[in-house]
């Protein structure tokens, strides 16, 4: 795949999981600080933040992996 | 797939997404045309634009095999299956597809591989000439883009009940986004997004089960709640009661589930269907070829946890009984259908409904662009190459395959809308297709082991079998006593006539092929070298480190899939 010098399709996906973990945290945290009228069920659990956490992590892992500049 | 073709339309919604639900929606869509507009200048040649330049990893290839199949229609229709019949719905993504696609990836890889065919008819047209070719192209061609049109009709139907959302709006806007990624990348673009897709479903899905195992006191506490909610009922076992027809709520046998399901229909789509087979002919080699089906059948195998177990959680935690389609129109309770946005608006708030939604509209637009890809690698080699312009220069046969891209879009959308208007269409669309899959199955896998096949055996076969099939259902449309013939039982119920259906048609195709080609010449061996078992010297696996074997990984996928049908049986 490399040889044609195009960019990993892991790159891409680090980058959009990315951004999805940077909004869903601060959805989440925002929703901690100022909680909405209509809960979810287990909105104890604040899934937002980890889940947006656990995307976060996995699209740095792959964005910086596989950054075009070290291929 | 009847699951499929009950969805309804209410004036309501489910629920409502907030701004940022809004931006995660939007910047998947950018992301995806990105792809395509990035990738259109890697897409100069043939191999290239219909084959991804046969240069993808087993990784990306099994991803991308496994992401074609995974449709959101696929997710949404089997999360309501589990809560209507329980873990039965299990049996299609374990034994219906798991040794189907080892058998792709071990036993029929290395014929399709070496043979450097572009497609399944191209196989055909190499093993039996070109007759097979014609029959099977034609009907894989018409079929897919009336498919495509279903779905997106289902899909557009699905974010109306969900979102409220214009079914016009949501049928053109996806349409145009999977026919500019298609048209811009070929299928190398198609195969970037679904992996991408396949990211997406998971990460967008898995949630749902993880918080409504917390929420049930984990799986002992949801089988628990499930007796509760529906006592004298059994949802969370795969085979105790397919003893008789009449004693589980599918209304079929295990002979059914095991031959019709197990061996015909499943042996038949993931090995002949070329809209997941591409995937694999994009592989950079043998090995790798040979590892993408054990990929995706061991991600194949962990899917129930996205979508069975949501459907079974929704037995025991939801509040309210989801009814049928008909009985939900006329009472205003929820549909069946609607089992998995209700549990995706139960536990995700702000951000995370933008996420569940992108894992839909993912899965419904790797599913088109599967579809729409296929379509134009067959219409440009082996319909518009074979038959109108023979020798042309490679470049006009890529402007074809684009061009095929954009028109299959367009059919499609023109189906979504004839659906729209004559609903019964999606019933006969859904049966036709499956006309085809189990006799092809029986002309691929007879042309590939058994070398006295001849190419009149393999047309006339194909043939039959087709023929058979349809003539079995218009049999039972016309005198629905006729099930008790061809499902065996009188209590046999839609599911079981289709599995019973298909195997019959493969054994009609099977049968007839072999009669003929023991009346008809043979080709001589020497014109089956790289087509057939027992002519074709497949390269030995050689400087591979143990855990490199294919066959390890297969043996592995196997042993868990034995292990997950005893702990579930």
């Amino acid at each position: 795949m490399h040889d044609k010098g195009f960019i990993s399709i892991w790159f891409f996906i680090g980058v959009l999981l990315t951004a999805y973990g940077v909004l869903i945290t601060a959805s989440g945290l925002y929703e901690l600080v100022s909680p909405p009228l209509h809960k979810v069920v287990l909105a104890n659990l604040h899934a937002g933040i980890w889940w947006g956490a656990v995307l976060l992590a996995i699209g740095l892992f792959y964005t910086i992996r596989f950054f075009p500049r070290k291929q | 797939m009847n699951f499929f073709c009950a969805l309804l339309v209410t004036n309501g919604k489910l629920v409502s997404l907030s701004p940022m639900d809004v931006v995660v929606i939007a910047l998947y869509f950018v992301m995806v045309l990105g792809i395509g507009f990035y990738l259109k200048r890697y897409t100069n040649t043939g191999e290239e634009f219909f084959l991804a330049g046969r240069d993808m990893s087993a990784w990306i290839a099994g991803l991308s095999f496994v992401a074609a199949n995974l449709g959101s229609l696929e997710l949404m229709g089997w999360a309501a299956a589990a809560y209507q019949y329980g873990l039965l719905a299990a049996h299609w993504y374990w034994i219906g597809a798991i040794p189907a696609m080892l058998f792709l990836g071990i036993v029929m890889i290395p014929f399709y591989y070496i043979s450097k065919t572009h497609s399944v008819p191209g196989y055909l047209k190499l093993r039996f000439g070109e007759s097979s070719r014609a029959l099977s192209a034609v009907t894989f061609g018409f079929m897919t883009v009336l498919m495509s049109g279903i779905n997106m009709y289902s899909m557009a139907l699905v974010l109306k009940i969900v979102l409220g959302w214009d079914i016009h709006f949501s049928i053109w806007v996806s349409s145009i986004t999977v026919a500019a990624y298609v048209f811009l990348g070929g299928l190398l673009s198609a195969i970037f997004n679904e992996v991408l897709q396949f990211f997406l479903i998971w990460l967008g899905a898995i949630l749902i089960s993880v918080l409504g195992l917390i929420e049930a006191g984990g799986w002992s506490g949801m089988v628990h709640r499930i007796h509760q909610n529906f006592p004298g009922q059994d949802f969370t076992h795969l085979w105790q009661g397919l003893g008789s027809f009449s004693a589980n709520p599918m209304g079929i046998h295990w002979t059914g589930i095991v031959f019709g399901l197990g061996f015909v229909i499943a042996f038949g789509y993931w090995t002949t269907d070329f809209l997941v087979v591409q995937r694999v002919l994009t592989a950079k080699d043998l090995r790798s070829a040979k590892m993408a089906p054990v990929i995706g059948a061991g991600f194949k195998m962990a899917v129930p946890f996205i979508v069975i177990l949501p459907g079974l959680l929704a037995l025991a935690v939801l509040p309210e009984k989801l009814v049928g389609a008909p009985e939900a129109a006329a009472t205003g309770a929820y549909s069946y259908n609607e089992v998995l946005p209700l549990m995706l608006a139960r536990y995700c708030g702000p951000g995370l409904l933008g996420l569940g939604i992108t894992a839909l509209i993912a899965g419904f637009m790797s599913g088109m662009a599967g579809n729409v890809s296929a379509f134009s690698t067959v219409w440009t080699y082996d319909i518009y190459r074979a038959f109108i312009r023979k020798v042309a220069p490679d470049q006009h046969y890529v402007s074809v395959g684009r061009w095929c891209t954009l028109i299959g879009v367009l059919i499609s959308i023109g189906t979504a809308y004839l659906v729209m208007q004559f609903l019964s269409i999606m019933d006969y669309v859904q049966a036709l297709f499956s006309f085809f899959i189990a006799p092809l199955f029986g002309t691929v896998i007879l042309g590939m082991l058994w070398k006295r096949a001849t190419p009149a055996g393999g047309f006339w076969g194909l043939l039959a079998g087709t023929v058979g099939s349809v003539g079995m259902w218009a049999w039972v449309k016309l005198d629905p006593s006729a099930l008790r013939y061809i499902a065996l039982s009188p209590d046999a119920k839609d599911m079981a006539e289709n599995m019973y259906r298909a195997l019959w048609s493969w054994i009609i195709c099977v049968v007839v092929t072999v009669v003929v080609s023991l009346l008809t010449r043979p080709k001589p061996e020497s014109e089956l070298n790289g087509l057939v078992y027992g002519c074709t010297d497949v390269p030995k696996e050689t400087g591979l480190t143990w855990y490199q074997r294919p066959l390890l990984w297969a043996g592995v996928v196997i042993v868990i899939f034995i292990a997950l049908n005893i702990i579930f049986w």
